[in-house]
């Protein structure tokens, strides 16, 4: 028998998951389900597990709306957000939660990336960033850092990484913050504020691939990985104690932008609301 | 397998383990170890229900269960 919260959450017939031993993909899942047993056991929330719709494009990552026992769809590479814009659109009411890669999310999917942002649509995106496409083989993703191996960087990546959280934040994403698969507790709560506004939300968890992009660049095992995340990674409290010295080579652990920009179906039936009552008017003159 | 303490319970399915040993590294008693790439208790215990093992397990195959009164 599994854990209460894995039996609560997860289709269990379909357990254990096919990931590799230590990839950080199983802790991300898990953090997904505890932020929405949290909330829904918040008194101010009171998630309504009926309406939480679990949407997942391609990849290792991706594999998670399969195991994860809720309203799912695993849809094709790239175009999570697209579709997850649809069913997010005919039913504003549904708490639509994306579960992507990095390279679904921003390479493939880029595009729908910033647009769901720009439109600051209220879906909440959490990336499992491993650095690499690790379901076919290990090829560099627009995450892997520059001059590090892939199979298709055999002699170092050449390109420069995107930082997906700034990119959505940059892009007009209400909220944005970055997770790691180390920082357990802090990545639950990011998860759980990111559901929580009615705007575009993106947490950028930090994963471990130990298989490819660990092997590739002698990184050591996953033990290792999730060493270097503690290391060199910081939970907010710490990180805003530091001082600027002890900040260089640390990566925040936390929120990194949280506005209140105009939520896009709530906007959008404004509009209606407003053509229906000139529409009204115009009938009765 | 298990171990009971207090109101809690440590339970192993050792079936869902993949011995990446994350539990074991992380584990701040040194309770665990790996054998046969199968996680396990070590027979000196030492284990305090802390749950650390079980936030960091990505097969959920390591945790602590609430006993019934």
């Amino acid at each position: 028998m599994p854990s209460e919260l894995i039996h609560q959450f997860m289709r269990i017939d379909h357990l254990p998951h096919i990931w590799c031993a230590g990839c950080g993909n199983g802790i991300i899942m898990r953090d997904v389900a505890v932020a929405i047993k949290e909330l829904m056991e918040d008194p101010e929330v009171r998630l309504n597990r009926e309406k939480v719709v679990i949407v997942s494009g391609i990849g290792c990552s991706s594999r998670a709306a399969g195991y994860m026992d809720f309203n799912s769809i695993h849809t094709t590479h790239g175009r999570a957000i697209a579709f997850a814009t649809g069913i997010k659109f005919a039913n504003p009411e549904l708490e639509v939660i994306v579960l992507t890669g990095d390279g679904d999310c921003s390479a493939i999917g880029g595009n729908h990336l910033i647009h769901a942002a720009r439109r600051n649509l209220g879906l909440t995106v959490v990336t499992f960033n491993n650095d690499i496409y690790g379901m076919t083989g290990g090829q560099y993703s627009p995450t892997t850092p520059t001059g590090d191996k892939a199979t298709t960087a055999p002699y170092g990546n050449v390109d420069r990484p995107f930082d997906i959280a700034k990119l959505a934040a940059g892009a007009g994403a209400s909220y944005t913050a970055r997770g790691s698969a180390y920082h357990v507790r802090e990545t639950i709560d990011l998860i759980r504020q990111g559901i929580k506004p009615e705007g575009f939300s993106l947490i950028d968890v930090y994963s471990v691939c130990p298989t490819y992009y660990g092997r590739k660049n002698k990184k050591g095992d996953a033990v290792e990985m999730l060493q270097w995340q503690k290391e060199h990674m910081a939970p907010a409290v710490r990180y805003y104690s530091m001082s600027e010295e002890e900040r260089k080579g640390k990566l925040l652990v936390g929120a990194l932008t949280h506005n209140n920009y105009p939520e896009y179906t709530e906007e959008y039936e404004k509009m209606v609301q407003r053509c229906q009552a000139d529409m009204k008017a115009k009938a009765h003159k | 397998m298990s171990r009971v303490a207090g109101r809690k319970k440590l339970v192993i399915e050792p079936a869902w383990c993949k011995g990446c040993g994350i539990c074991v590294a992380f584990c701040p008693k040194s309770a665990l170890e790996i054998v046969g790439e199968k996680v396990r208790l070590k027979e000196d215990g030492g284990c305090i229900m802390c749950g650390l093992c079980e936030m960091r397990c990505p097969d959920y195959a390591i945790y602590l269960e609430n006993l019934e009164e």
